[in-house]
């Protein structure tokens, strides 16, 4: 473990940038998003929630992978899909982090998405200790410890006041706190004791937030009984179908294809979409899911039951997004509850 | 089965093939012959999979394979004017260059538990195209599969696809008939009126056989019924779904239903597996 000052934060980012591109959770406007950084970006590293969630950095809302030209009836395609550069990405949240693990479960089984896997590989995530957890987070419900490394983040760092602790955690960390070497002191025994006491007071503090309740195990029983529930009828009644809970949310990985027609030539570029919109699921023939109430419980479906029976674990961190962003007050909190059976 | 793409490419991205040939069969399905520019099949393939056919700009669509594996140099595709870019590929001529991926899904069983069976096709409409390819796979490998019946329906006689199979190339073969039906009485037409799912009934299949399956939603629910009523159980009957699909890998969360995606996880499916889905197909 080592740690760096604070006031060498300009050193740290500059440092970093000489050999990656640097994403940070930047200010503008009001609102905290992870950005590429520049020099004059106001950077805000106390923000807990970003206004969406860093999916964007290894999934980004739209890539354009392929692109073609048709001259009479030739057609050429050439792929200009995934990232090229190494970057560095600073200051993800544990559960923001645990959610790209989430996503690798999809994009990296059998057939690879490649060029999502090239844009994990460039990546190195540093990931922050939460110090104030808010009254919208859950993430314990998922078995997150905001006050610990998750699986899967390069280095783990923890702001103890004047310094930020920096730990390591994968090669592909050490090769970064190599590179920037002379910037980082040692930790002193003081330093470690300060460390344990934060750690404590983050454990102290997540244990008593108001959705710690909140048990997603309690929604048991058959995929097909929990699927038939009244409760959907009652949960859904109120959703606009406006997809907001999925363009914030750090799990949902739908996406869709399209086409820009240039005249001659054009691209094909990938897209976020989202099962809350009602042409989804629309065919020539038809659509399965015509009612807001059956988009609605796809969604949830498939965060609480399918994608745990595929991967074993929930698809859902704990954010607490949704439950900002929600026009209707509608969220992922409310759908566990009911589905757990609470009245 | 899983996707054989390129292992460093990624399974978005598509490959450039040339129309060979187009035959339109009748005046919405047209039957296009699909290879690499310079020659030969674009992929492997097993009976029912399919391949993610590109019209740029127009887009993508997913469309199953319909000729057989066994056909060496070139694949087929029966393609119902319905949408977009199928719209789009109906007028194209001979020596347009598309775009493919592929192949994807899983396949019928052709060499586990259809083998040395007694085998029931059902299908109605454009349904006989995914059924072909796996007709034809057993019409090249005649001595590994006992009976054969294939009952196909459609609307019309004019709606008949693939008709040099159905009234000459399967009938003429050993141990196989071929039961066609059209729905409405029509002049010149001297075979059966009805649809499928009563003809199965009038038939009176013995049940020692696995039937395969494909059509219309409303068709394949009311011959499923049928076949139940006769005597098959779930164990015995094949059957496709249909859902939306962009990606093709199992990825972009269109085709999901229950904890399967179609695209990957079928588009074949026994019946007893659909039964444990939620009834959104």
């Amino acid at each position: 473990m080592k740690k760096v000052a604070k006031n060498k934060f300009s050193q740290l980012w500059n440092s970093i940038n000489k050999d990656y591109e640097l994403f940070l959770p930047i200010e503008k406007d009001g609102k905290v998003n992870f950005s590429l950084w520049k020099d004059e970006d106001k950077i805000n590293l106390d923000a807990i929630k970003t206004n969406v969630s860093p999916k964007n950095i290894i999934f980004p809302q739209s890539e354009t992978y392929l692109k073609f030209k048709t001259d009479g009836k030739k057609l050429s395609l050439e792929n200009v899909g995934g990232k090229k550069e190494e970057y560095v990405l600073f200051g993800v949240r544990p559960c923001d982090a645990v959610s790209f693990n989430l996503i690798d479960n999809v994009f990296l089984r059998e057939p690879i998405d490649r060029f999502y896997e090239e844009r994990r590989n460039k990546g190195t995530v540093v990931s922050m200790a939460c110090l104030e957890p808010e009254e919208t987070c859950f993430c314990s419900s998922f078995g997150i410890e905001p006050e610990t490394a998750p699986k899967g983040v390069d280095v783990f760092t923890w702001d103890i006041g004047q310094t930020i602790l920096w730990e390591a955690q994968t090669e592909k960390g050490n090769i970064l706190t190599e590179k920037l070497g002379d910037i980082f002191e040692e930790v002193t025994e003081q330093d470690i004791n300060e460390l344990e006491k934060l750690k404590h007071s983050i454990k102290d503090k997540v244990s008593s937030l108001p959705l710690s309740d909140v048990d997603p195990k309690k929604i048991d029983g058959d995929l097909k009984d929990i699927f038939e529930s009244e409760v959907w009828d009652e949960i859904s009644k109120s959703c606009l179908g406006c997809g907001s809970c999925t363009y914030v949310c750090p799990t949902c990985h739908c996406y869709d294809i399209q086409d820009f027609d240039g005249g001659k030539c054009g691209e094909r570029f990938r897209c976020w979409d989202s099962c809350m919109f009602s042409d989804f699921t629309r065919m020539a023939h038809g659509n399965p899911r015509t009612s807001q109430k059956e988009r609605f419980r796809q969604r949830f479906m498939h965060k609480l039951v399918y994608y745990p029976n595929n991967h074993q674990v929930y698809a859902c961190v704990g954010c607490g997004r949704c439950i900002e962003k929600c026009p209707v007050n509608m969220n992922i909190v409310k759908v566990i509850k009911k589905l757990g059976g609470e009245k | 089965m899983s996707c054989r793409c390129n292992n460093r490419v990624d399974p978005l991205v598509p490959e450039v093939a040339v129309i060979k040939n187009i035959r339109v069969d009748t005046n919405d399905v047209t039957t296009f012959t699909v290879e690499k520019p310079e020659g030969r099949k674009c992929f492997e393939s097993m009976p029912g999979q399919c391949a993610m056919i590109s019209v740029p700009p127009i887009g993508e669509a997913l469309f199953s394979i319909t000729s057989s594996p066994t056909e060496k140099n070139f694949m087929e595709f029966s393609i119902k004017r319905c949408g977009a870019v199928t719209e789009y590929l109906h007028g194209l001529e001979v020596g347009a260059e598309i775009g493919i991926r592929g192949p994807y899904g899983n396949n019928f069983p052709v060499e586990d538990e259809l083998k040395g069976k007694d085998l029931l096709f059902i299908g109605g409409g454009i349904g006989l195209a995914p059924l072909r390819s796996v007709i034809n796979y057993v019409m090249d490998n005649r001595d590994n599969y006992g009976q054969v019946d294939i009952v196909y329906g459609a609307r019309t006689s004019g709606d008949l696809v693939h008709t040099k199979d159905i009234f000459e190339n399967w009938p003429s073969r050993p141990n196989t008939n071929v039961h066609l039906t059209v729905d409405r009485e029509e002049e010149g037409w001297d075979g059966h009126v009805g649809f499928v799912p009563s003809y199965i009934k009038e038939l009176g299949f013995d049940t020692n056989k696995v039937a395969l399956i494909c059509g219309p939603p409303i068709m394949i629910k009311f011959v499923l019924q049928g076949l139940e009523e006769i005597g098959f159980k779930k164990e015995q009957v094949y059957t496709t779904l249909e859902l939306k699909m962009k990606c093709g890998v199992g990825k972009c969360g269109r085709c999901n239903i229950g904890d399967k995606y179609v695209c990957k996880d079928g588009p074949v499916f026994r019946c007893d597996e659909i039964q444990e889905l939620p009834d959104e197909y």
